[in-house]
């Protein structure tokens, strides 16, 4: 097949740090080529070079054989290359026809015929089986919505070339689904589509051929039928990745209850509503469900966030609905919050103030007030060794860590304070897979070490690869229960979708 | 005399104009992401600069169309140092508030050489426009015609601006740098040059605001003669949500209010009270501002 684009040899260097070492990939048309690699190992600037975001230190570009220089976006899109990022670039008070014309908008003596767009919106989308509503706002709409924004937006502007970073990163897994099948079509209109991932999942579903990246460098280059996840794992990782720790079989005691929260404003459809669950010392509860449907709620409501209207919550018997967050940590509770910028860490704090953060009146780290740092200094390093975080120093700034770096830094510290219960939610979001290998193995071991972690992912994969029970969460409700050895994604999917009644032999044994 | 009769509406038309060219200009920055605090200091360099090129050149149209260009120059220093140097734009209003006030109470001294006001008996303010036909209809009549050309043209601004912005692919694009400016530099819009436009554009309409204020109204210029009214204009474009069409009712309720700060001083009100009126207004407005939030910038973050 015919290579569309190939570039070869791509280098670039930031000062010292050399992102991209020798980087050559090709696609041909129609064809779906997968980048995957993890964090840092240089896909995005790969990628912004191919877009003309940034300037290749050497290497060249083909495009049908003839080498191009990209010197900004417009020249990429002038050349058919479009490219869906992974922060939406989207404007949230125009409209979705809005949102895909501008740039090239159709017009009439300067003004801007807005119905026309409509028109060529719905007929783009229909020709790509692409389904929006263009005159919605931009802003109302979901976030697997805007994703098709985006796509049909590097359409419109004629794109035959379409660069996905992170396509999935944001998606609850129907949505996944769905944009897999729009890539296939896509691919197979004529398109060529590059997308970059570390989910390998979605790799062998839907990529023709794959090219990994580790540190700058490709470390193989195959075609899909050819190879394996594990083997696309291994060129990733650059090992062998060990199976997830033997569980041991434990029979604890209860360590959290809580007993029919609702939470509610005024008037308003519960956010939670009658929820109960209990979680042993030693077990693996895992929430799922599509988010928003009361995961962040039943966080907050446990770690002291907000209040609850009504109901219980006990931990190791202990009575904490109405106690602040504080004395719910001192209880025994730590919590890796789902957010990390809003919840996990200060953006303009120190990496070594970020991990102090909750310690600051630990007695070691304290006198009389006045915090000890030297002390708590080689805590931080001994995490920072042990996670593996990448950070220049640690007076760095914890904002500028790439947003991997920084949750291992908020997990370390979480799992620090060796408190018997610990919520994770979305642990390993970001991560790439050598550290949610890591994260995965940590939170096993505090789980065979007998404390009981309360983990809500929207990662299907990750809750059944560490749950010893999986409640299921549908509009503030818990809508099923499964045990370890009963849960698949089938079935979850099917109870995520608040489908109880499709699942003639469910069991939603309430636990008390 | 009464407290609201009909010439109190004629002179509101007349007070509002000034307010309402520095408040579109106001919200042309605001549309760009530009937070434009230096308005003040943009009218008072267009009013003097009006009265001086009136003093040299003897020519009605001169004399605006210089100050209109000082304050367009004005404008450019505010411009470059935000947009091109990247200086938070409050301060930078601030700096070219007190520099205007300072500058033009300095060049009095220097070109006229005189002391806290200029003003010459023979020199020519702005002529009445008196529109035939309309200005024989009663009570309208009176209330539409006869003011000076810059009051129409600050009306006709406010539509040409709406125009501009709601039905042109320009003011799409440029509505579209101030609502997310990342993005709009990822599609390849000329976010830098849209922004000195929106910025130049507030320099020509404040140097007209200017021009009315020292041309229109009286025929003379005295230091700080703006007496606030860029703020005013601030709060006017705030309060109208940076719409041209809201901006037309909000500045006409503070026009409104500056007329009615007057007349009640023929009421035997202390000025000083009478002066506040505007300012309370403004804070009563202040309680109704919703915060209208541009796009979240949330999440910029990028993985390398």
């Amino acid at each position: 097949m015919a290579n569309l684009l190939e570039m070869k040899g791509m280098s670039k260097k930031y000062g010292e740090f050399l992102a991209n070492d020798g980087v050559s990939i090709s696609v041909g048309k129609g064809e779906v080529l997968a980048i995957v690699g993890e964090n840092g190992a240089g896909k995005t600037t790969l990628m912004k070079m191919l877009y003309g975001l940034e300037q290749p230190s050497s290497g060249q570009i083909l495009l049908n054989g003839k080498p191009v220089t990209f010197s900004g976006p417009l020249d990429a899109i002038a050349n058919g290359i479009g490219m869906v990022h992974q922060h939406f670039m989207l404007f949230h008070d125009f409209s979705v026809a809005e949102n895909i014309v501008i740039g090239h908008e159709p017009k009439k003596f300067g003004f801007f015929k807005r119905n026309d767009a409509v028109r060529s919106v719905n007929q783009i989308a229909e020709q790509f089986r692409i389904n929006v509503s263009p005159t919605k706002k931009a802003g109302d709409c979901s976030v697997g919505e805007q994703q098709r924004i985006e796509i049909l937006k590097v359409l419109y502007q004629g794109a035959d070339i379409i660069i996905l970073d992170e396509p999935t990163a944001v998606l609850t897994p129907f949505e996944v689904d769905e944009l897999l099948k729009t890539i296939r079509f896509l691919a197979d209109q004529g398109k060529s589509i590059i997308l970059i991932t570390h989910k390998l999942r979605e790799v062998m579903k839907v990529a023709d051929r794959v090219t990994v990246l580790r540190n700058g460098k490709v470390t193989g280059s195959v075609s899909k039928t050819e190879t394996t996840s594990d083997q696309l794992a291994q060129m990733m990782v650059g090992r062998k990745l060990q199976k997830l720790n033997e569980r041991d079989n434990l029979d604890g005691d209860t360590l959290l209850k809580i007993k029919g929260i609702t939470m509610a404003s005024k008037g308003e459809k519960p956010l939670l509503d009658k929820v109960s669950l209990t979680v042993r010392h030693g077990e693996i509860l895992g929430v799922a469900g599509v988010s928003g449907n009361g995961q962040s709620e039943l966080i907050q409501a446990i770690s002291g966030l907000s209040l609850v209207n009504e109901g219980r919550i006990l931990l190791k018997g202990n009575d904490l609905t109405d106690q602040p967050v504080e004395a719910r940590r001192a209880a025994g509770l730590s919590h890796i919050p789902e957010d990390r910028y809003l919840w996990g860490a200060a953006k303009d704090a120190t990496v070594e103030e970020t991990g102090l953060m909750g310690s600051q009146r630990k007695p070691e780290y304290n006198n009389r007030s006045f915090i000890q740092k030297r002390a708590f200094r080689s805590t931080v390093k001994e995490w920072i060794n042990r996670f593996e975080i990448k950070a220049s120093s640690l007076e760095e700034k914890s904002g500028n860590l790439s947003g991997g770096n920084l949750q291992k830094l908020i997990v370390a510290r979480e799992l620090a304070f060796k408190t018997p219960f610990l919520i994770a939610a979305e642990p390993t979001r970001g991560v790439d897979i050598g550290a949610m290998e890591y994260i995965h193995d940590a939170l096993i071991e505090k789980r065979n070490s007998g404390d009981g972690i309360l983990l809500v992912s929207s990662e299907l994969s990750e809750i059944l690869a560490l749950s010893d029970r999986i409640i299921v969460l549908y509009e503030g409700k818990i809508v099923g229960e499964l045990e370890r050895k009963d849960a698949n994604e089938e079935r979850l999917s099917v109870l995520m979708a608040g489908g109880i009644e499709n699942v003639p032999t469910k069991k939603t044994s309430e636990t008390s | 005399m009464e407290l609201f009769d009909y010439s109190l509406f004629v002179s509101a038309i007349r007070m509002v104009s000034p307010i309402l060219l520095a408040a579109l200009g106001g919200a042309l920055c605001a549309r760009v992401g530009i937070f434009n605090v230096g308005l003040e200091g943009l009218i008072l360099a267009g009013a003097f600069s009006a009265i001086v090129g009136n003093h040299f050149t003897e020519n009605i149209f001169l004399a605006v169309l210089s100050g209109v260009a000082m304050s367009v120059v004005v404008s450019l220093v505010f411009g470059v140092a935000t947009i091109h140097l990247k200086s938070n734009p409050i301060v930078a209003g601030i700096a070219i508030n007190f520099l205007m006030l300072g500058l033009t109470t300095f060049a009095l001294r220097a070109i006229f050489d005189v002391k806290g006001a200029y003003y010459d008996k023979d020199m020519a303010g702005l002529p009445k426009v008196h529109i035939p036909f309309l200005e024989d209809i009663p009570v309208i009549g009176k209330l539409i015609s006869g003011h000076s050309p810059l009051v129409y043209v600050a009306f006709i601004a406010a539509v040409v601006l709406y125009i501009f912005l709601y039905r042109t692919v320009t003011g799409f694009r440029l509505l579209a740098v101030g609502k997310n400016p990342a993005a709009a530099r990822s599609l390849g819009l000329k976010v830098t040059t849209l922004q000195y436009g929106a910025v130049i554009l507030s320099g020509v309409l404040c140097g007209l605001a200017g021009a009315q204020l020292s041309l229109g109204q009286v025929t003379m210029f005295t230091e700080g003669m703006t007496a606030g009214r860029g703020f005013i204009a601030l709060v006017a474009t705030m309060l109208g949500q940076s719409h041209p069409i809201g901006i037309i009712g909000s500045s006409m309720l503070f026009g409104l209010m500056d007329a009615l700060s007057i007349r009640l001083q023929g009421f035997s009100m202390p000025t000083q009270f009478t002066a506040m009126l505007p300012y309370v207004i403004t804070i009563l407005a202040m309680f109704f501002l919703k915060d209208r939030g541009t796009d979240s910038l949330a999440g910029q973050q990028s993985s390398r």
